[in-house]
Order: C-alpha cells, then sequence, then structure tokens
C-alpha cells in the first residue's frame, strides 16, 4: 500500500518537474526574455544594494555642482540642486520596484480571489461581484487610480494601493473565465463528491487551471504598474520630493528641457528600460507556459 | 437591435450611479478641509461654518450624496466649484471638446498606424517589416508616455521647431500631443492586430480562398480582416478609454486647458465639485464609446446581429404568448 502510494508521488513528481521544466527549457530559448530576465535581475540588485552602489546620497545637495553635464565623477550629470542622477535613480529604482510589486500584490489577491469567488459560486455573488467590477471598468484606469491617490493624498503607500486597486478588474477577469468553464469538469464533481472544501476546491483544483495567465499578467502588471506609479508623481499625486522616484524626478527636471536635455533622458531611459526587460520577460513567459499562443 | 441599444442604455444607468457614488465616497473621506483651502488657513471658523453651511457640507454623506445626484439628474447641475463659485456644468462644457478632440486624434494616429502595422506585420510574418513592428510594439507598449512626449518636445518643438512646445491655439498645437499618446497606443493595438490576424491566417477557409486562386488583396480584406476585426475593435475601444485617462498627463505637459487639466487643478486646490464633474462626464463618455463598439460587432459579425435579432424575435414571441395566455 505504502509503496503503491509513494510510487504515486513519484510519478507526481516527475510529472511536476518535467512541467516545470519543458517550460523553463522554452523560456531559455527565447533570447528575448533572457534578456529581459537579466535586465531585471541587474537593475532589481542595483537598486537592493544602491546604498552601497550609488556614489553620493540621493539628497546630497551642492548648489556649486549644479546642472553639470555627465562627466566622469557624475556618469549622469547633476540636475538643478547638484545631486548625483546617477545615486538618485539608483534610490529611485527601489521605489519603482516597491510599488511596482506590491501595487501587483495587491490587485492580484483581489482579483484573483473575487475571480474565484465569482467563477466558483456563480449565480447572484457572480452577479454582484461582476456588476461592482464593471462599475470600476467603466473609470479609465489611470482616471480611477488619479482619483484614489487623489483622496488617500500624496505619499508611497497612497500610490501603492491607488495603482493596486485599479487593476483589480483586469485580475477577476482573467480568473473568472477559466473557471466558470472548468468548474463543470468531472474532478470537481469528484471533488465535491469526497466532501472537499469550497476553498479547497478552489485552491487546489480550480485555480492551478489559470496559473498560466495569472503569471504571465502579474509580471505585465509589474511593468504596467511602475509606469502608472510614475504617471501619479509626474502629475504631482504618488510619491513626492525629495524622494528620487523616476517619475517624480522626469516631473521635476521638465523645467529644464531646453537646457539641460540629460535630466529628462536618464530617468525616462531607466522606466524604459526595466519596463522594456519585464514586457519581454512576460511575453517569453506567455509563450512558454502557453505555447498555442505563440506565433 | 433597437431593443439592444436600449437596454444597454439602461443599463449604463446603474454603472453610472456606482460611478457616482465611488467617487463621491471617495472625495468625501479625503483628508484637508475644502474649507481651509478656499477661505485660507487664518479664516475665522465661524467664517469656515458659514461657507460650509453655504455649500451644504455640513449635512450628512447620504443628504449630500442624494442632493448631488438629485441635481444632476433633474437640473442637469453638477454643483458650483469651490473657488470661483462657477457652476461646475459649465466649465465642463468649456473644457470637454478640447479633451474629446484629443482623444480622438489620438485614437486615429492609434488605429492608423497600429491598425495597418499589424496587418502589415503578420502578412510578412518573420520579415524585417515584422521584426521592426515588433520592436516598435514592445518599446510602445514599454515607453512612459509623459516621457515620449518630453522627447518629442525636445526634438520637434525646441530644436527642429516644426511644432509649438505648449498651448491650444489651432490644429498645430494637437499634433504632438496626438501623436506622443496615439504612437503610445499603435503599439498595443499593432500587438492585437498582428496576433489576431495571424491567427485568421491560418484558417482552413483562407487556404481554400488561396486555392481557389483568388487574390492576395481580396483575401486579406474579405477573409481575413473581417474574421480578425472584432479583437481589435475591442481593442480600440478600450483604447478610447486609455486615451481620455493619458489626456490628463498630455494636457499637463502641453499644458492644454482640457478636461484633465481642470480635474489636476480641482485636485490640488480640493474643489471637489470640479473632480467629481471631471470623472463622472469622462466615465460617461467611455461608456457611450463602449456601447458604441458593442454595436459596431454587430456590423462587423452577422453572427452576432444574428443573436440580437434571435434573442429580441424570441422574447416578442414569448411575450407575444405570455400576452395570448
Amino acid at each position: 500500500m505504502k509503496t503503491a502510494e509513494q510510487q504515486d508521488t513519484a510519478i507526481h513528481e516527475i510529472k511536476k518537474r518535467s512541467m516545470t521544466g519543458e517550460v523553463l527549457s522554452r523560456l531559455v530559448r527565447n533570447k528575448g526574455a533572457v534578456i529581459g530576465f537579466i535586465i531585471i535581475l541587474i537593475v532589481v540588485v542595483a537598486c537592493v544594494l544602491a546604498p552601497v552602489i550609488a556614489p553620493y546620497h540621493y539628497d546630497d545637495q551642492d548648489i556649486s555642482r549644479k546642472f553639470l553635464e555627465p562627466c566622469a565623477d557624475f556618469i549622469m550629470g547633476t540636475d538643478n540642486l547638484g545631486r548625483d542622477i546617477f545615486s538618485r535613480l539608483l534610490y529611485g529604482g527601489r521605489i519603482s520596484l516597491q510599488v511596482g510589486f506590491i501595487a501587483t500584490g495587491i490587485s492580484a489577491l483581489f482579483g484573483i480571489t473575487l475571480g474565484a469567488i465569482s467563477g466558483y459560486y456563480g449565480g447572484k455573488i457572480d452577479n454582484v461581484i461582476m456588476r461592482v467590477l464593471d462599475i470600476f471598468m467603466a473609470i479609465p484606469n489611470l482616471l480611477l487610480a488619479i482619483a484614489i491617490s487623489a483622496s488617500l493624498g500624496t505619499g508611497i503607500a497612497s500610490a501603492m494601493i491607488a495603482v493596486g486597486v485599479s487593476s483589480i478588474p483586469q485580475f477577476a477577469r482573467i480568473v473568472r473565465g477559466p473557471i466558470l468553464s472548468v468548474k463543470g469538469q468531472e474532478y470537481i464533481e469528484a471533488a465535491t463528491a469526497i466532501d472537499a472544501s469550497d476553498m479547497r476546491i478552489i485552491f487546489r483544483h480550480l485555480l492551478p487551471n489559470v496559473l498560466s495567465p495569472i503569471i504571465v499578467q502579474i509580471t505585465l502588471g509589474v511593468a504596467n504598474s511602475i509606469i502608472a506609479a510614475a504617471s501619479l508623481s509626474f502629475l504631482g499625486l504618488g510619491v513626492q520630493p525629495p524622494q528620487p522616484e523616476w517619475g517624480a524626478m522626469l516631473s521635476a527636471s521638465r523645467v529644464y528641457i531646453v537646457d539641460h536635455s540629460y535630466m529628462v533622458t536618464f530617468p525616462g531611459l531607466a522606466i524604459a528600460l526595466l519596463v522594456i526587460s519585464l514586457n519581454l520577460f512576460g511575453d517569453g513567459l506567455r509563450d512558454a507556459m502557453d505555447p498555442r499562443l505563440k506565433d | 437591435m433597437w431593443r439592444y441599444i436600449a437596454k444597454r442604455l439602461l443599463s449604463m444607468i446603474p454603472v453610472l450611479i456606482g460611478v457616482s457614488f465611488i467617487i463621491f465616497t471617495l472625495l468625501y473621506f479625503t483628508p484637508g478641509d475644502p474649507a481651509s483651502m478656499v477661505l485660507g488657513e487664518q479664516a475665522s471658523e465661524e467664517a469656515k461654518n458659514e461657507w460650509r453651511e453655504e455649500y451644504g457640507l455640513n449635512d450628512s454623506f447620504w443628504t449630500q450624496y442624494f442632493r448631488y445626484i438629485k441635481d444632476i439628474v433633474t437640473k442637469g447641475d453638477f454643483g458650483d466649484s469651490y473657488r470661483n463659485g462657477r457652476s461646475v456644468t459649465s466649465s465642463l462644457i468649456d473644457r470637454f471638446p478640447t479633451t474629446f478632440l484629443l482623444a480622438v486624434c489620438t485614437c486615429v494616429v492609434a488605429m492608423l498606424v497600429g491598425v495597418v502595422l499589424g496587418i502589415v506585420a503578420a502578412n510578412h510574418q518573420n520579415s524585417w517589416i515584422d521584426a521592426i513592428a515588433r520592436v516598435f510594439g514592445m518599446i510602445g507598449i514599454s515607453m512612459p508616455m509623459f516621457w515620449f512626449a518630453l522627447l518629442l518636445i525636445m526634438f520637434f518643438a525646441v530644436k527642429l521647431q516644426w511644432f509649438p512646445v505648449s498651448g491650444f491655439y489651432g490644429p498645430r498645437y494637437v499634433v504632438l500631443p496626438a501623436i506622443a499618446l496615439g504612437l503610445t497606443h499603435a503599439a498595443s493595438l499593432m500587438r492585437i492586430t498582428r496576433s489576431s490576424v495571424l491567427d485568421c491566417i491560418r484558417q482552413d477557409y483562407v487556404r481554400t480562398a488561396r486555392a481557389k486562386g483568388q487574390t492576395e488583396g481580396v483575401i486579406t480584406r474579405h477573409h481575413i480582416l473581417r474574421n480578425a476585426l472584432i479583437p481589435i475593435v475591442t481593442a480600440a475601444g478600450t483604447s478610447f478609454g486609455i486615451a481620455l485617462g493619458g489626456a490628463m498627463i498630455m494636457e499637463q505637459i502641453f499644458a492644454i486647458p482640457g478636461l484633465g487639466r481642470l480635474m489636476v487643478d480641482g485636485i490640488n486646490q480640493r474643489d471637489y465639485p470640479i473632480v467629481r464633474g471631471a470623472v463622472m462626464l469622462l466615465a460617461l463618455s467611455f461608456s457611450l464609446v463602449n456601447l458604441a463598439v458593442d454595436m459596431l460587432y454587430a456590423y462587423i459579425d452577422p453572427r452576432i446581429k444574428a443573436q440580437y435579432q434571435g434573442a429580441s424575435r424570441k422574447k416578442q414571441k414569448t411575450e407575444a404568448e405570455e400576452v395570448q395566455a
């Protein structure tokens, strides 16, 4: 009896590993995804180690060295207060990454839960949840984020919540559809028959079906959240100066666009580079997880 | 069909009420006292209270909310601005055309570039055109549009001086913001078009059309595009929403006096009636565009049209039966 069980788990292990392995091997063969992943890794490490790498503190002001063009001492130049732009970018990346990941975490957590409940229970609950989400979808995403962050006031936390909440409906929709279609399958019936709890059915049997779109959506969601958060601080909401958030830096340097264009170039490049890598990786992940979608 | 439109229009009502409730609640609980913002911190408590009384801010949440809805429904009145006492409705009417124009121009740019490039790329899959299109798509969806706008200003307005840096006094002023916003959407539209067209290219009926010697142009137009259009139209509808949201940022960068500027200024000055009105109006126009997109489906896809007609006919039948019974 025990050996049979062991055999079962062994087979299960092999199957599991080969599935992940297959996805990984497909992912590794995708040049874009690999490049994206490497850049993400470099950016994350650089930002985490910002206090070690950065030559200056992000708020190290010195008017005597303001508006220095990129040179050996200040590889990306200095801003209007003489602060080193490179150092500020490193510190700012920490904020952008934090906001990106936590905001996506918020939207994933609530979106997946709502979508799963909606799809699994159906009927009235489904109706109520979907109608409420319809209301949120009627407001363009960025507009909703602006409204939420206006009411929460400025700051990193408010930016995270604003960006996170505004993309909850997307996650809910991704999860609900497949769950609706899988719900009727025999193995769900079997699970119900052996008296598995609703929670168990949702988490063990239903959600794994939607795992790949969820993972892809999370990767792309981080990219979008970073842009959305930058947009908020660009508008003067969300993260505030002297915090070196990338969008806030762009917004502050906009005044000097005519004479000191390098001030605008580097923060924008930083956002674009990080977001491109996330998108490349997300696209690669999608192709690897669901080869049918690949063109 | 008319039945369906009427039904959809009716179903917008609860959504818009929901939007108004969300926005009203959000702004109601916003920290910061509008009275002190308008009258100044030093104003006496009496004066502040009088001011609050005048704008009905001392009433309970529900009284305020229902009065707000009632005024909108019965009089089309979105309240008065805290700042200058001007009617919000007239400010909205002043500003809306500008934002709408910008959003429409953006969508035109996005559709022209995105859809055409997507079709060409899909038709020449894995060629150099396709490669360029894919790079464009990747960069486009990743580049923050406000940065792209700044780069455009740097190059076309400051260096080449082809277009004005900011302001809004004529068609020339729309070009840069529409391109900045439009090209970023064109990227996502291009990606969707490309994959949608690629999907159709592999269908059996396309092979059949080729086999019977149909010309490539006709195949592209009648067999592929017609079928690939649904996801493209959906994306175009969403991109209008994004354009409305993006217009907020473009108006900020290019100093365009539109709804977005009005709203951001309103947020900064705690002028909540303005913010509420702007969000409501933008949500309304977004919902209407989405309704129009749904209508378009029926024209593009006869199957969907048949569904509507079938449903309404069936309904008429059952209703007739009920009457008879």
